[in-house]
């Protein structure tokens, strides 16, 4: 390992002692996580902040005008002005909190689909993409008439994007993963948003893959949404982000109706507030939002270039070193090139249920399934496969201990 | 793992005994379990009440096929009317499973046997895991 710009080991040691959970024992293995692409586990600091808030000042927020209640609600707004300053957004108005990827991406469906697509209109998506960022298109289709085009991936599982400008043709919207879940694959989101703009289509980013493992600038990608999640970048569960460009969100009709999303309610009609807080009815998932905040300073204070550069060399390891095992194919990309470190593979003759079951007896967390990408395994003609995901707390002796249980599992199953 | 992946369902998995197909089943039943893609296909054969040739086809992890392999075994010569009570606690029992294991691998071992009463009780909805 490189001291300069990645971890090094002695960094991980100290960092991995931030996350009580990595310290325990599973079948009589040290627990070796690795699923991160599914769920991050979360430092210490994140844990107490949301113990904080409700030992300390749990109150609802932008209602109270008594001290507990203006304290949340600052801690709150605080965390929205991390968010935003995180992914480089330029006002802190355009972060809008939901609760994961998902909500997000239903939410532009919902509003900007609804209001905007007529009968005819395409939206291009890929066959890469997770149920998030395809079941709410569909949904949308069926509603308006819209028709859904799809970019296909090279034999590497890159996106085949030699017909980009042909098959952009109508497009109204793009929306396209940053990072596969499934292969690792990262897109060229920028290149992408140019020439969607230049047919004046709208670009959506999901995000989940690629915002907890690489510095990601929305001004720099010159996008139009993107959608993330909280806990798969150390923090909790039910709290995630949509950021929109302003003056889009602003045109947009609100999402869920209740409270905080208005200005003046009527009986019979009433009108809406301004963004963010026109999408986000209802109370909040406050601490969860204050949690994220703390993690995104977790974050940045490791620093997401070295974050990357650490599990690019976790990636190009396991790569390496999972050739060893005989009948074992990677799908995705072979080098670290335009690759985050999600690793599916298949081991043939062996399902993927039946892997991650032995490994489970090894200590060793990984997932098994089609991911929530079933159109990506029909395109490779498969039925699941086996998933090892890195992340910033992960070392390479982890990587050696699947080798050996992916060994196991071959001696077994023969 | 261990208790799990035991020789009697590695050696079913590994040699099925009944896999394939009926050349017009009288009863034909298809399920799967979306959360990993386990497909198991039952044909029967059924005379005078008496299952008298059953088959399964499909794929899936070691323990939806040694299932299936194990429970097309077992109810060949059964009659229909006791195939229908043939119960999840007996399923697994024969293929060794403990009661409390791991819910999701317990959802595997369980598929062809909801595919089973399906065929069975000709009906369109599958039954759910506590109902059998």
């Amino acid at each position: 390992m490189t001291a300069n710009a990645s971890l090094t080991l002695f960094d991980i040691v100290t960092l991995r002692r931030e996350f009580p959970i990595l310290n325990q024992v599973v079948n009589g293995k040290t627990l070796a996580f690795l699923d991160s692409a599914a769920s991050s586990q979360k430092p210490r600091r994140v844990i107490d902040c949301l113990e904080d808030y409700y030992r300390r000042y749990n109150a609802n927020v932008h209602r109270g005008i008594y001290r507990l209640s203006e304290e949340a609600t600052f801690a709150f707004e605080r965390a929205r002005g991390k968010v935003a300053r995180f992914i480089n957004a330029r006002s802190q108005r355009e972060i809008v909190f939901v609760r994961n990827t998902t909500e997000a991406i239903n939410l532009v469906a919902r509003s900007w689909g609804d209001a905007n697509l007529r009968e005819g209109d395409r939206i291009l998506l890929s066959i890469m993409e997770h149920h998030s960022n395809l079941v709410p298109w569909q949904m949308l289709a069926q509603r308006t008439g819209a028709k859904l085009e799809f970019l296909s991936i090279d034999g590497e599982g890159r996106l085949a994007l030699d017909n980009l400008d042909a098959q952009l043709e109508g497009v109204r919207l793009v929306a396209i993963t940053q990072q596969s879940n499934v292969l690792g694959t990262i897109n060229p989101v920028a290149e992408i948003a140019r020439r969607a703009h230049a047919v004046g289509a709208l670009v959506l980013v999901d995000g989940a893959q690629s915002v907890p493992h690489m510095p990601v600038d929305v001004q720099a990608l010159d996008i139009d949404f993107l959608a993330f999640s909280g806990h798969k970048m150390c923090g909790p569960t039910g709290i995630g982000v949509l950021w929109g460009r302003r003056a889009i969100l602003e045109q947009m009709p609100p999402f869920l109706g209740g409270g905080s999303m208005i200005k003046v309610v009527g009986l019979h009609e009433s009108t809406y507030a301004d963004v963010p807080a026109r999408f986000e009815a209802g109370t909040p998932a406050i601490a969860e939002a204050i949690a994220l905040g703390e993690a995104v300073d977790f974050l940045q204070e490791i620093g997401m270039d070295r974050i990357y550069a650490h599990e690019r060399e976790l990636l190009g390891y396991a790569l390496e070193r999972l050739t060893e095992i005989e009948g074992l194919r990677v799908y995705g990309p072979r080098t670290t090139e335009m690759r985050g470190s999600a690793v599916s593979f298949t081991l043939e003759g062996v399902h993927p249920h039946d892997v991650a079951a032995v490994l489970d007896g090894e200590g060793i967390a990984v997932r098994a399934g089609h991911h929530c990408a079933q159109p990506l395994h029909a395109h490779y003609d498969i039925p699941a496969t086996t998933r090892a995901s890195f992340y910033l707390y992960n070392i390479p002796e982890e990587i050696d201990r699947l080798v050996a249980a992916l060994r196991k599992v071959r001696t077994l199953f023969g | 793992m261990d208790d799990l992946y035991r020789e009697l369902i590695l050696e079913h998995y590994r040699h099925p005994r009944r896999r394939g197909r009926i050349d017009h089943p009288d009863i034909s039943a298809e399920e799967h379990n979306p959360l990993c893609g386990d497909r198991v296909r039952i044909d029967l054969r059924i005379e005078n009440g008496i299952i008298t040739d059953a088959r399964f086809d499909g794929r899936g992890c070691a323990i939806s096929q040694a299932s299936a392999s194990m429970l097309t075994e077992e109810i060949v010569g059964m009659p229909v009317e006791q195939a229908k009570q043939f119960s999840k606690e007996q399923l697994l029992a024969l293929i060794g499973i403990p009661l409390n294991h791991n819910p999701v691998r317990i959802k595997c071992a369980l598929l062809p046997l909801k595919t089973l009463k399906v065929g069975l009780y000709g009906v369109g909805r599958a039954p759910d895991d506590d109902e059998m």
